[in-house]
Order: structure tokens, then sequence, then C-alpha cells
């Protein structure tokens, strides 16, 4: 696979680095550290810039609008987007759209005209409710939600924790047990609107993250109606498989950026700061620190390409996108360490924005599948679909 | 376990000697009248040099005397405002009035 991008490929990137280093850093400089989002005004007019690009809602398919932007360009666009202080989870503040939910693109038209479209007209948010006290990792067995057949719907109860923007989304994706017998056969995905009886968001989590947090659900005989099942019923695992799989790529493709921009750092810093008499950059030991992130970030880059480029192809990526997922973070997270560690004393601060990646890239390691699980991915990969 | 919802700590004269007590820390604070009512709910993030202190030195300097004020030390200062004025407006139906302005964008909690 050659990974040389083509001319257009390297237009467009150089279009959103542009981006970035002229709309997005100068905005960064009187922002809280810890901030992800602009105000309103600035937004606007940045989503008015993308939109003047052509780049608006790039994660978005051609059929329902967007852009029609393969996922090998998306990817090196995401690498680009990261690379700020908020961008591993907020890269360029969402200037660039959203995509919604990629589980709304199977759902019936109803569904579609009353939550995909409006979501990718940015009218409507949604969280993603999949993970519970019990864990996961592993949905197929840790899902106690349970939704029983009643009054010709469902009725929901349970808990979900560590969803990310549930208080402030109109409606959201939740998978419940609808057969307790049937382990991942026995799954099913509503979609709940916020405003339904017996739907709380019940507390904020604190994480490293401190820049945003994750809540706490609780659904108590809250009813919907048939109207509201995603898919078919008892068939809600593949519809959280396929997601998990998906998202592994520009997972990925943000630690990049961010351990790119550390890098970046750490070399100009290195040529610039002296230490008894000597430039940090004519140092062994820092040669070597920056030797070893390059080559961290040149193997996690590629292999994050390869993952995009077999899922254009239309083959197989689940191995390929856990690969890049545990390469990009568990590699990202040491070159951010490491190019702390060649700032000295400045790196543990606020001043910088290493400090803000150092917490969030830790969190990749976990979310989207921790490195285990992408391992267990693997494995099964190499030695056969039937080891459990 | 989930963390203390609410700040429950006793409330401190808002003047020029129990603010140059306060640590340079970051956190988050509330005001109050002199009947307790909770007029403002504040964070002190990385910008303000001296954190804590600074924010409630701008606050004395903003509101003159009458004024109370406690704190909570926390690196997360930004999701602990944004929890602190969610549970405020859960519990009262609104922002404080010095929120309400220029409140940011917040989501609903119901808290138990």
């Amino acid at each position: 696979m050659d990974f040389e991008p083509t001319t257009e490929q390297r237009l467009l990137i150089e279009q959103v680095r542009r981006f970035v280093r002229e709309e997005i850093l100068p905005l960064e400089e009187t922002l809280d550290p810890d901030a992800s989002e602009l105000p309103a005004t600035d937004l606007a007019r940045l989503v008015g810039k993308t939109k003047a690009m052509g780049l608006y809602g790039i994660d978005i398919p051609r059929e329902f609008g967007g852009p029609d932007i393969d996922i090998v360009t998306r990817t090196y666009l995401a690498i680009e987007m990261a690379q700020h202080r908020a961008g591993l989870y907020v890269p360029c503040y969402g200037a660039f759209g959203g995509a919604g939910l990629a589980q709304l693109f199977e759902a019936n038209d109803d569904q579609k005209e009353r939550y995909l479209f409006p979501t990718l007209r940015g009218e409507k948010k949604a969280f993603f409710g999949l993970t519970e006290p019990s864990g996961g990792s592993d949905p197929a067995r840790a899902i106690r939600t349970r939704a029983e057949r009643r009054d010709n719907g469902w009725v929901i109860n349970g808990s979900k924790i560590y969803i990310s923007g549930a208080d402030r989304a109109q409606y959201g994706i939740v998978f419940a047990r609808t057969d307790a017998a049937k382990g991942r056969g026995g799954i099913t995905c509503f979609i709940v609107d916020a405003g339904t009886p017996g739907f709380h968001v019940r507390r904020v989590v604190h994480t490293l993250r401190s820049s945003s947090y994750a809540t706490e659900l609780e659904f108590t005989e809250c009813w919907v109606s048939d109207h509201q099942v995603l898919g078919e019923v008892n068939k809600g695992f593949a519809i959280a498989n396929d997601r998990l799989s998906r998202q592994r790529i520009p997972y990925a493709a943000g630690c990049i950026g961010v351990a790119i921009k550390a890098q970046e750092m750490a070399l100009e810093w290195s040529k610039i700061r002296e230490t008894f008499g000597e430039k940090l950059a004519n140092r062994q030991a820092i040669q070597w620190m920056l030797v070893d992130n390059e080559l961290e970030i040149r193997t996690a880059t590629y292999f994050t390409l390869v993952a995009a480029e077999k899922a254009r192809r239309g083959e197989p990526f689940r191995t390929e996108a856990a690969m890049a997922k545990l390469l990009a973070s568990e590699n990202g997270g040491k070159v951010v360490d490491r190019a702390m560690q060649i700032f000295g004393g400045m790196g543990m601060t606020k001043d910088l924005p290493l400090e803000r990646w150092y917490r969030e890239m830790r969190i990749r390691r976990v979310g989207e599948g921790p490195s285990e699980v992408q391992r267990m991915v693997i494995a099964r990969d190499l030695l056969g679909s039937k080891l459990r | 376990m989930a963390m203390r919802l609410r700040l429950d700590g006793p409330w401190r004269p808002l003047d020029a000697a129990e603010v140059a007590r306060l640590p340079g820390q970051l956190g988050v604070y509330q005001i109050a009248d002199g009947e307790g009512r909770i007029a403002k709910i504040g964070e002190a993030g990385a910008r303000a040099p001296f954190g804590l202190r600074t924010a409630l030195e701008r606050e004395l300097a903003a509101r003159g005397p009458g004024w109370r004020f406690r704190v909570e030390v926390n690196m997360q200062y930004r999701t602990r405002w944004f929890e602190l004025l969610m549970v405020h407006r859960a519990d009262h139906g609104a922002l404080p009035p010095d929120n309400a302005a220029d409140s940011p964008a917040l989501g609903r909690l119901s808290p138990a």
C-alpha cells in the first residue's frame, strides 16, 4: 500500500493545517486551557469558513449530503484537525461538523426524518448509551439494562455510565437486554428522546478529561413505542459492534495528530534550550527520545492508514482498526510523556498543552475499547475466530 | 463512589482579610448575599494568576462589602463549575442571578 498523499490530498491537508494555524490556535490563546467549546459567535464564523471550504460534515456519507471524501483522506485530515490544545477530543471545536451517530444511517425512513436529518443539520444532538456500571468492553454480557414488552411498546429499566453529552442531547441510542437467555443475540437498540418520562441524567462523572464530563443515566419504567426500535429486536449487538470497529480509525488519527504536535514542540524546544552550556538537541539522551517519538508516530500512522485503506476498499478491517487504535493510543501517550520530559518543569504546566494531552491521552487507552480488548481482537484473528 | 454534589462548607465574609488567606489554586466558588442566597457560582481557572485568590479579589472589588463566599479547590474546576450550575438550576429552577446573563451552555441534570 502506498500512502504518499496525492496532490489533491496534499491540498486538503494544507488547507486544514492552515485553518488550525490561523483560526484555532489564536483563539486558544485566550480560552481557558481546559475549554472545550468556543463562544457561539466564533463557532458560527468558523463553521461558515469550513462550509466555504467544502469540508463541513466531512464524515457524512455522500447520500446524506456529505462532501464525499474517502476515509483515507479523512484520516489524513483528522490527524491535522487534532493538532491543537483541545484537538484530541474536540478537533477544531466542531467547526468541521459531525456525522451524527453512524447507526442512524441504518434507521428506517421515519427515524431518519425525526433523528438523522435534524442531527446532520446541527439541530439535534445525540448520545450513545452502551456502557453500564457492570462494564463496557463486553456489551454482550455486561448489559443489564432491560427492556420488557408492555403496553404495545417497551419499558426500559436500568442505568448507563460514562455517557458523553447525554445532558445536552435531544435523544440517544440506548442498548438494552430484551432476551435474557440469548447473550449477544438478546440485545436491542432503542432511540430514546431526552424528554421521555423515566429517563434521567442523574449525575456528572468527573474524569481526567477535565474539559468535559461524562454522565450517569437512569431509566425507571421508561416506556418507548415500537417506532423507537432501531434495526431489529434482538439484533442491537451488531449495531454496537459496527460502531466500535469503525470509530477506531478516527480515534487513532486524533492520537497521532496530538503526538505529531507534541513531537514538533519537543523538536523546536530541544534546539533552543541550553543546559550546562549545551543545546538539548546535542544530547544523546534527548536525541533518542526524539527518535523513539518519531518511530512510534510513524508506526501508528502507517497502521492507521492501512486500516483506513482496507475500509475504503470495502474489505474487512476490524483487526487493522484494532491495531491502529492500540498503537496510536499507546504510542501517543509515550510521545507526549517524552515531550513533557524534554520540556522539564514547563511541560508540567498549563502554559503548554502537553499536560492536557497527557491526561486526555491516558483515557484513549481505555476509551473505544481498552488496549487489552484490542489485543484480544487481534489474537482472535490470528488464532481463529472460534477462540473465546 | 460519587463525589459530593453540592458545596456545603461554611460561608466566609467576602473581605480583604479572608480573600488574602485563600490558596492560589484552581477551583470553584459561590457568592451569597447576607441571607445566604446564592448570587453567583464561579470558576477560578488557569488564566487567573493566583487562582481562587485572584477570582475572589475580583469579586470583592466588583461587589464591595456585605457578601459571603465559599470555595472548593478542584483541578477539574471547569466540569465542576458546570455541575454546580446544573445542580443549582435543578434545585431552584433557575441559575443564580449573576450567572443568568453569561452562563455557559448547560445540560439537564436531575440529581437523585
